[in-house]
């Protein structure tokens, strides 16, 4: 009797742990099914590389390159300025700073991680937005606008990633080189962060990750201009943009190229998330 | 001992990025807050919405709605899941091994892809429109492997000592698991519960083209309707009611800061016993 309730919930607990693999398979199943045949009709090489998205047009002309390149900008862009604040801060949390400071900013990170990014992109909108139309004219809807607020959101992925790195070297490197007479920061910068190189880069690379997926935040302040960038000051649109923007009212070829474009995502996110993979396991070796 | 000068810059560097990180994060609450608790009236809370009031009473229901279906689903299977994983499977399994990287992949996956997915498998492909169980299965999917996660982390952290010494009374596995195991890790695992609350309540791509964007209250759950989120998203496009915007903003903040609390209380319980 106990024997077979055993086994039974056996059963019920390898069933629940296949609903994720059920799930990923549905999600590849849906999405290539649904936009590799508008990728067939359009053309790969045109689709990818096209200059123009004009599914207006007669005939209408379905490349995403500017939305690839506004994706590229966008998240360089929020790299740049997010990446050395984000392992810097993780520096400062994980081995600069008092306990008692510790204590309290460490809750705060998984806030900055848990603010909804509809949240994030309203405040885009209210103090980002007008600080760079104040400064540089224009609309205040830019790449610019974008990658700042990108920069904000992507810090807690970093910061978290860079500091359990941190936190996982062993003591005798921090010992060592202290033996050797070298100073807290010249440690810092010269042994432990070389020595945490790849789950840094890790770091970025999800941080990197994060940012291309990103799509409320992004659409409230980048412009979405389908066509390809022509400054950081001026507006651009995310693949992830393009999906939400039009996926209401597409209809036929129009709404597969859209589904496409997500394919094009996903494949961007699964090589993303493939590098970060590979950096972590090459930390443990 | 006198700083050197290159000792002193990075310490200054190291100082000034962790400042801007964290006023960013203070003036962001405290600028919306600030300029949105005003906006908050009662009418905001009318039974239904209209263009009127612009109440966000059904938005908030739905949302209600939306997060103890989505917990009613996946926090069974991602309990569940990890269970195997922690106390069942054999280490270097490789069926294990492929469950990892599914996970690690689904928690990758950007929200508007799953979004796409949800509109296309179970509004299209299933039939079921835009509605409030296609965005509950949807966002699910999508929380599984936060649920996996921290409950793998706490039943982890359940010593072994527990286990032996149910075993030694003659408890069976799954005794062990449901009567010891999961007691003491429950507060773990909670805490893990809260935070997926919060990212239900945050969620927007997924849930345009799956849930709709209907604002009001459900009548089923095969009809359309609009969590706090996307509400906020519908306003601050449509571009006329910043004010309700602002006063939603307000509210998704208190809420995701008031669950981001409990659920640090919860995780430092569990540290303690």
């Amino acid at each position: 009797m106990d024997n077979r309730k055993e086994s039974f919930m056996r059963a019920v607990f390898i069933c629940s742990a296949l609903t994720s693999v059920l799930a990923v398979a549905l999600i590849c199943l849906f999405l290539f099914a649904n936009g590799l045949p508008a990728i067939r009709e359009i053309g790969l090489g045109s689709f990818l590389f096209g200059e123009e998205w004009a599914p207006n047009d007669v005939p209408p002309s379905f490349g995403i390159f500017p939305m690839i390149l506004g994706s590229i900008y966008i998240t360089g862009g929020a790299v740049l300025l997010g990446a050395p604040v984000g392992v810097l801060t993780a520096v400062f949390l994980s081995k600069l700073c008092p306990p008692g400071l510790c204590r309290f900013l460490q809750p705060l990170v998984e806030l900055l991680a848990g603010i909804p990014s509809i949240v994030y992109g309203f405040f885009g909108i209210v103090t980002i937005a007008p600080l760079i139309r104040f400064l540089f004219d224009g609309s205040g809807s830019s790449i610019l606008t974008a990658s700042i607020l990108l920069a904000l959101m992507i810090l807690p992925t970093i910061i978290c990633i860079t500091e359990s790195a941190l936190n996982a070297l062993p003591s005798e490197l921090y010992d060592g080189a202290a033996a050797l007479g070298a100073s807290r920061e010249r440690i810092i910068f010269a042994v432990l962060l070389p020595a945490a190189k790849s789950g840094v880069l890790a770091a970025i690379v999800l941080g990197i990750g994060r940012a291309v997926g990103e799509t409320m935040a992004v659409i409230m302040v980048a412009g979405n201009q389908a066509r390809a960038p022509v400054g950081i000051l001026r507006g651009a649109r995310t693949l992830t943009a393009n999906i939400v923007l039009e996926m209401g009212y597409a209809a036929d070829l129009h709404r597969g190229a859209l589904i496409g474009t997500g394919v094009v995502l996903f494949v961007f996110i699964l090589l993303i998330n493939l590098a970060f993979s590979s950096l972590q396991t090459g930390d443990k070796k | 001992m006198k700083k050197k000068p290159w000792d002193l810059f990075c310490f200054a560097l190291c100082c000034l990025s962790a400042f801007f990180t964290f006023a960013a994060l203070l003036f962001l609450i405290g600028y919306i807050v600030i300029n949105g608790a005003g906006y908050i009236t009662p009418s905001l809370f009318a039974f239904s919405y209209n263009t009127e009031n612009v109440s966000l009473f059904p938005a908030l229901l739905t949302t209600i709605f939306m997060i103890i279906l989505s917990l009613l689903i996946s926090a069974p299977i991602g309990v569940f899941t990890a269970i195997y994983l922690v106390e069942y499977a054999k280490r270097g399994n490789r069926f294990v091994h492929i469950i990892r990287i599914t996970m690690e992949t689904l928690s990758g996956i950007p929200s508007i892809v799953y979004g796409l997915f949800g509109m296309l498998f179970f509004v299209i492909w299933l039939g079921w429109g835009f509605s409030l169980l296609a965005g509950t299965f949807t966002i699910s999917i999508m929380i599984l492997p936060l649920i996996v996660r921290t409950t793998e982390e706490s039943l982890k952290a359940t010593p072994d000592s527990y286990r032996e010494g149910a075993f030694g009374l003659g408890a069976g596995k799954l005794r062990t698991v449901f009567k010891v195991v999961l007691p003491s890790a429950a507060s773990g695992i909670l805490a893990g519960m809260i935070l997926a609350i919060g990212r239900i309540a945050g969620e927007t791509a997924a849930l345009i083209y799956t849930a709709g964007t209907v604002a009001q209250i459900p009548q089923n759950l095969f009809s359309s309707g609009r969590t706090l989120s996307v509400h906020m998203y519908a306003l601050s496009s449509e571009g006329l009611y910043s004010g309700q915007a602002y006063a939603t903003a307000v509210i998704l903040l208190i809420t995701v800061i008031l669950l981001n609390t409990l659920a640090a209380i919860m995780t430092k319980q569990f540290k303690k016993e």
